[in-house]
């Protein structure tokens, strides 16, 4: 029996070093493709500038602001969009489909640690070089676009956790809708619908308040604004202390209940699995 | 032509393009709830841009993309030895090995959103303007060609290619908007280095009367030029290639 917390000790001591080694394999090889990687980059951040252009232009054209957005403010909110973006990015349900359409699963599922494990800690290791190589984009931004900015330290720090808030919670729910792999190999046209959804109700698009009412009051009884709104806005909005802790709080139950749904599915969905490959 | 067999990514395909297509017009709906026009683009003007992009993006992920990246893997497995040993012209044979059928999906799409707009903008074309779209249209789609083909041309150095359908797609939503809202340095890229302001703006400038006949001699001596660029660059690039397989 007092064997048990050394064993649990040695289980933790075991993850973490799990997680570091895939951390540090997944930055070696973003270094090694680093021109791929940066391609990869300069595609993903057309999006936030053509978003940018139009609605800079429409508050130049209305007098200055539009929504009660000056043209400086939605630079500052894109700019953060595409920091936020970098951070969020995680393994797609495509992903999924690949690993249990070539039959790579089963492999994975011999090993002693659930495959998320594995995705989590390749896709946190692969911030590292994708920030590093955003911040040239970014300086190249700001100088373009001008944006206003009014920071707090507080605004900081939870800006830095609430993004791995928002990593976790995509994680999670695109996790579980990659599990629906195991009950059709087509997984492309839900993922689709999700991003649909995600571009939408989470601010991806653009600033929420610009978004009608009930677009609004809808968006609030979802996960997604909490993965683009909340930590965009929590650096360059004014939150009140309470909106940035209670936006933190929201995260990590959204979290949790993405942690809940994923399990829940995995439990059915690995009983269907039946091996395809070696 | 393969996919033919496969009916049910027609269905996908339908929706994948539903769902594009309700994203652009829930866009163009939030822009124009907020404004009237858009650096002089009303509404349906700009529902001919879009009509136009969707199409033009059918074209390309139909015809072109499928061949290029073709292109690309074959190099990297040391399959294109094969095709060169063929007696055609090289670059005819790699430019058509592929279609994506389904794709063209977007192709019928983005001519019905055409077509909305058009009625929409009481539109009176005259048999001049149809040419001059359609003539804008076919020049784009070479420059495009082009312009893919150059990047596809790039893996004769280059192993890794795989982010070249990220980074286009990624760079082609700009043709979304009238290429004028660009800042000048942006708008110079996607006119000359990616050549979509000529594939979907100029187009689109046909159908609402807007086009210059300058425009449309400058999108065809550029069209030229760029495609006696592609051609002496794949040849360039064959010359470099030494072959992978035995």
């Amino acid at each position: 029996m007092s064997t048990l917390p050394l064993a649990k000790e040695g289980r933790l001591r075991s993850l973490a070093d799990f997680y570091l080694t895939t951390i540090r394999t997944a930055i070696q090889q973003q270094f090694q493709y680093r021109a791929a990687t940066y391609m990869y980059l300069v595609g993903m951040v057309a999006e936030p500038v053509i978003y940018l252009v139009v609605w800079s232009t429409i508050a130049d054209q209305s007098g200055g602001t539009v929504g009660g957005l000056t043209a400086g403010e939605f630079a500052a909110y894109y700019i953060v969009w595409t920091l936020v973006r970098t951070m969020n990015i995680v393994f797609t349900p495509y992903g999924w489909e690949e690993r249990i359409r070539e039959g790579e699963l089963s492999g994975q599922l011999l090993r002693p640690l659930h495959p998320i494990h594995y995705d989590l800690a390749w896709f946190a290791g692969g911030k590292v070089p994708w920030v590093l190589f955003y911040l040239p984009i970014a300086v190249v931004l700001t100088l373009v676009f001008k944006p206003t900015f009014d920071v707090r330290p507080l605004e900081i720090a939870v800006f830095a956790v609430a993004v791995w808030g928002a990593y976790l919670i995509r994680t999670f729910y695109q996790s579980a809708l990659g599990l629906v792999t195991f009950w059709t190999t087509r997984v492309g046209a839900l993922f689709q619908l999700y991003i649909t959804l995600e571009l939408l109700l989470s601010g991806r698009l653009v600033p929420l308040t610009l978004m009608p009412e009930w677009v609004q009051t809808a968006a609030w009884f979802l996960p997604f604004r909490w993965t683009f709104y909340f930590p965009i806005q929590a650096l360059v909005d004014d939150l009140s202390n309470e909106q940035l802790l209670g936006g933190l709080a929201m995260q990590a139950l959204w979290t949790l209940i993405g942690i809940g749904l994923f399990s829940l599915v995995w439990r059915y969905a690995i009983r269907r699995y039946t091996a395809v490959g070696n | 032509m393969n996919d033919l067999q496969y009916r049910v990514n027609f269905a996908l395909q339908i929706l994948q393009s539903l769902l594009a297509l309700g994203t652009g017009l829930v866009v163009l709906w939030l822009v124009y709830s907020h404004t009237t026009e858009l650096n002089g683009w009303s509404q349906p003007e700009l529902l001919a841009v879009l009509g136009v992009q969707i199409l033009m993006g059918g074209v390309i992920r139909a015809l072109i993309q499928p061949n290029m990246m073709r292109l690309t893997e074959d190099v990297v497995q040391g399959k294109l030895d094969h095709a060169l040993t063929k007696p055609v012209d090289a670059q005819v044979l790699i430019s058509v090995r592929e279609v994506q059928i389904w794709q063209a999906v977007d192709i019928v799409s983005g001519a019905i959103v055409i077509g909305v707009a058009l009625v929409r903008l009481g539109a009176d074309l005259g048999a001049l303007d149809v040419l001059a779209f359609a003539v804008a249209l076919a020049f784009g789609a070479v420059m495009l060609y082009c312009f893919w083909l150059v990047l596809a041309t790039g893996s004769f150095w280059v192993v890794r290619m795989w982010f070249l359908p990220e980074l286009f797609e990624g760079v082609f939503q700009t043709g979304r908007w009238p290429v004028g809202i660009y800042p000048q340095w942006l708008r110079f890229g996607i006119t000359f280095l990616v050549p979509i302001a000529f594939a979907i703006t100029v187009p689109a400038e046909a159908l609402t009367s807007r086009l210059e006949w300058e425009t449309l001699a400058l999108a065809a001596g550029f069209a030229v030029v760029l495609f006696a660029f592609t051609r002496w660059f794949w040849r360039f690039g064959l010359k470099n290639y030494t072959g992978a397989s035995a």
